[in-house]
């Protein structure tokens, strides 16, 4: 049994040593980089992390490797504080969702963007609002008539998580059209596109890479996107029609917009040559024919920001979200 | 016609020798993973996803896929030498498995767990090849209440069916359901029970709490006993495997009805933990020697291990027909199926045969090449419980520190474990069982979540577990397994009067 494991231990000491291409930058990752998720395995972050985790690999990016840990815990709290308690150490990297900002507003841990260092915005994940195929709403029209006439709280919207995106969209919804939904969270996305499949809910607001199998099945609806514009992708997906074919919301008379943030933070403390690294590396990341397929899947938004464009973007961002919360009444006590 | 036809492509496609090889590396990887407890299956097939980036995806899958079977195996080894399962699932196999290995038979019952374990499997994959289409969307009906239900006839089955003192029981199973509480609601998104402490932020880890459980604890009641490793004589030739096989026609009926449970909780995605426990409380009610149950009965690691592997194997029908994965590791496989450009969903069937066929055709060969493999070292897996106890038991106690670290790379993680291994030596000293505490803290927040969602659902009304055929019927043997007892004394009573 011992040859295997040598095998695999010498096959990836040999993956690491046979990148010589790496840029001269002042700062290099002296150690393996941890990659922190702070959300469960198989979901859209951590399905993003592995991904740039194999691209990594298999364009030898990086001297040493790179590898994705789970750390879940508290709607993610686990992984910021680790982040956070890991002062100066630039071996460390975490990827965010939009529970950068709803964790700490909703659970009250000790936690704010601010200590963390801002890296790169990757790419934003777009929002749309789903139905069963077999239900007669063809448009938005249709689907806010029918919650409207449905008895209050017996229409049912699916989501991921409590008082996070799902939920903060859905109460948008709800104040947009003056309807009143139940909200039903479950653990994962595709577990929640699934129970739509299954009429166990009325409707969803997937992430497009959570529900696209089943629209190309032939099994949900797309009604509308939460951006301000369509999606840029054109290739038809089904029925002939593409992501671009996707009206906005806000066209349709539902004004509600959200797009939630997949990017990069370090450990505080980090100096700009360390930055300055990872920002370099993960440009490299958008250069792959892999990433550029990947995002074509998902349907994301491809913005790219660094420096103090992105922190200028977080923050912006943040206080949209603690306006939010607090008109859903989300935020824990003494926030 | 056009499914056997895709299947035996699939075939071609596994046995090129490129693929039998990464077969072969995949299971040997996988034992080895599942020896180590904590690091388990998800963690594994995580760990080497990256290493398969650079190969076609149906040599990927194979390769991950084996991980996956040998990991299976490998976890049955812990269970039945050390007390100490490396996976929920493997929680039941324990139960007659470690008694067996300290009466000196544990070639015995390792050979019976790897040869269910591969009937289970077989039988699972021969479904998913015949009946898939038909099978595949019955995961669709299974909302929240059905899911509850499913927990709920777990639990029952457990309760009503053991031997032990109900209230025992049902005591352990509270201590398990009060941990299971800690950490996130995730039904309010606020923090429970964790007084400020980060550590607790994720709750408790079931890995932590059974190598504490079961391994320290085991290694405190046998220091107490004396420092003596029971199980020394252990006949340590293959004989023991053909003797072993020879007896198991016998236990069909067994292996049948655990066959058939393990399939039917993979494909509803309640999983293969309940599959193992319930499978194990209705052979022991049904069993001709169900009284022996507990005290080393081949019956009783027949029961858990072939539901468990026909569980696991079914599960992966839904993953690759729906997108839903049945378990921690079948959700790495999903992540890994993206990165190779496979969406998982109701088209991968007839987009993608070519990938669908070739992992299918890895089930048959994967278990195969295991089963091997795994029988082959019986013997030298046997012949561990010869090395003297001085020896072994501080290199379990490394192991066990080593896999409650390797949960979330963190030290709180080893002291709990410490703390875990008290209790479950004392818990043991007072005679109250343990698996009805594991399986608290295994189904305790699934169960609770899927109650309050069909609650919110159903604004509140109870009658939503009543509401349709399916999820009444489940209710309803749920409380028969509950009331099991009552039901047969009074039953005999009312023979004897009537006679």
């Amino acid at each position: 049994m011992k040859p295997f494991v040598l095998n695999v231990a010498l096959a990836a000491i040999a993956m690491s040593c046979a990148n010589s291409a790496a840029s001269r930058a002042a700062w290099e990752p002296v150690r393996p980089v941890e990659f922190i998720v702070p959300a469960g395995t198989g979901g859209g972050a951590d399905q993003m992390a592995r991904t740039i985790q194999g691209i990594v690999t298999k364009h030898n990016l990086m001297k040493q490797p790179l590898v994705v840990i789970n750390k879940a815990g508290g709607a993610g709290g686990e992984g910021f504080l680790d982040v956070k308690t890991s002062s100066g150490n630039p071996h460390k990297i975490i990827i965010t969702l939009s529970n950068l900002f709803t964790t700490p507003l909703a659970t009250g841990i000790p936690f704010n963007w601010k200590d963390l260092s801002p890296v790169a915005m990757l790419a934003l994940d777009e929002f749309v609002l789903w139905v069963n195929a077999e239900k007669p709403y063809n448009s938005v029209k249709d689907y806010v008539d029918a919650a409207k006439k449905a008895p209050s709280g017996s229409f049912k919207m699916g989501g991921t998580g409590s008082k996070q995106e799902d939920q903060i969209i859905t109460v948008g919804i709800e104040k947009a059209i003056d309807a009143k939904f139940t909200y039903i969270p479950y653990k994962g996305g595709g577990e929640v596109a699934v129970q739509l499949v299954g009429n166990h809910v009325d409707s969803t607001v997937n992430n497009p890479i959570e529900a696209v199998a089943q629209w190309r099945g032939g099994k949900l609806r797309p009604l509308c996107v939460f951006d301000a514009q369509p999606m840029a992708y054109d290739e038809p997906i089904a029925d002939g029609k593409a992501w671009k074919d996707i009206p906005t919301c806000k066209s349709q008379g539902l004004a509600m917009e959200y797009l939630m943030l997949r990017g990069i933070f370090m450990s505080p403390k980090a100096t700009k040559d360390q930055i300055e690294y990872y920002v370099e590396l993960f440009k490299k990341v958008r250069a792959t024919p892999e990433w550029q397929e990947f995002m074509k899947s998902g349907a994301f938004n491809t913005t790219f920001l660094t420096g103090a464009d992105y922190a200028k973007w977080i923050e912006a961002e943040e206080k949209r979200h603690e306006v939010l919360m607090k008109e859903a009444g989300f935020l824990a006590p003494g926030n | 016609m056009e499914e056997l036809a895709n299947l035996f492509h699939g075939f071609a496609v596994a046995l090129q020798p490129y693929n039998i090889m990464l077969m072969i590396i995949g299971i040997t990887l996988g034992v080895i993973i599942g020896v180590l407890p904590g690091l388990g299956g998800a963690n594994g097939v995580a760990i080497l996803l990256p290493l398969t980036f650079s190969m076609p995806p149906t040599s990927a899958i194979i390769m991950l896929s084996c991980i996956y079977w040998g990991a299976l195996f490998g976890g049955a080894i812990t269970s039945i030498l050390f007390n100490i399962p490396g996976e929920p699932w493997s929680v039941a196999t324990t139960f007659d498995g470690y008694p067996m290995a300290q009466q000196g038979r544990p070639g015995e019952a390792l050979t019976a767990a790897f040869t269910s374990s591969f009937v289970g499997a077989l039988f699972a994959v021969i479904m998913i090849t015949l009946v898939a289409p038909l099978v595949a969307g019955f995961a669709l009906r299974f909302g929240p209440a059905e899911k509850f239900a499913v927990y709920f006839l777990a639990f029952c089955s457990f309760v009503g069916l053991s031997k032990e003192p109900p209230f025992k029981t049902i005591a352990a199973m509270m201590v398990g359901f009060a941990l299971a509480a800690v950490g996130l609601d995730s039904i309010t998104g606020q923090l429970r029970l964790t007084f400020g402490v980060t550590e607790l932020l994720n709750g408790f880890d079931f890995l932590i709490a059974v190598i504490g459980l079961f391994g320290i604890g085991e290694i405190l009641l046998t220091m107490e006993e004396g420092l003596a490793f029971r199980g020394g004589n252990a006949s340590i030739n293959l004989r023991v495997v053909l003797q072993t096989w020879r007896e198991l026609p016998a236990y069909w009926m067994t292996s049948l009805r655990s066959c058939l449970i393990g399939c039917w909780m993979g494909v509803t995605p309640a999983g293969a933990t309940p599959a193992s426990f319930m499978s194990y409380g209705i052979a022991k009610r049904l069993a001709r020697r169900g009284n022996n149950f507990g005290k080393g009965e081949i019956e009783g690691v027949i029961a858990p291990e072939t539901a468990a592997h026909a569980a696991g194997t079914s599960a992966l029908l839904p993953m690759l027909s729906l997108g839903v994965p049945g378990s921690p590791t079948a959700a790495v496989l999903l992540g890994g199926l993206l990165i190779w450009g496979l969406q998982p969903g109701p088209m991968l069937f007839v987009e993608q045969k070519e990938f669908v066929w070739g992992l299918i055709a890895s089930m048959y060969l994967g278990n195969l090449a295991g089963l091997i493999v795994v029988l082959t070292c019986v013997p030298i897996f046997a012949a561990i419980l010869r090395v003297p106890f001085g020896i072994i038991a501080p290199l379990i106690l490394v192991l066990c520190a080593i896999g409650a670290y390797s949960v979330h790379n963190s030290t709180f993680d080893v002291m709990l474990m410490l703390v875990f291994g008290v209790l479950g030596y004392l818990l043991k000293k007072c005679n109250y069982p343990l698996a009805p505490l594991v399986l608290a803290i295994v189904l305790g927040d699934k169960a609770e979540e899927a109650f309050r969602q069909s609650l919110l659902g159903s604004q509140g009304s109870l009658g939503v577990f009543f509401s349709n055929g399916l999820v009444s019927t489940i209710m309803a043997l749920g409380l028969v397994a509950l009331f099991w007892s009552p039901i047969q004394e009074g039953y005999s009573r009312l023979r004897t009067s009537l006679a």
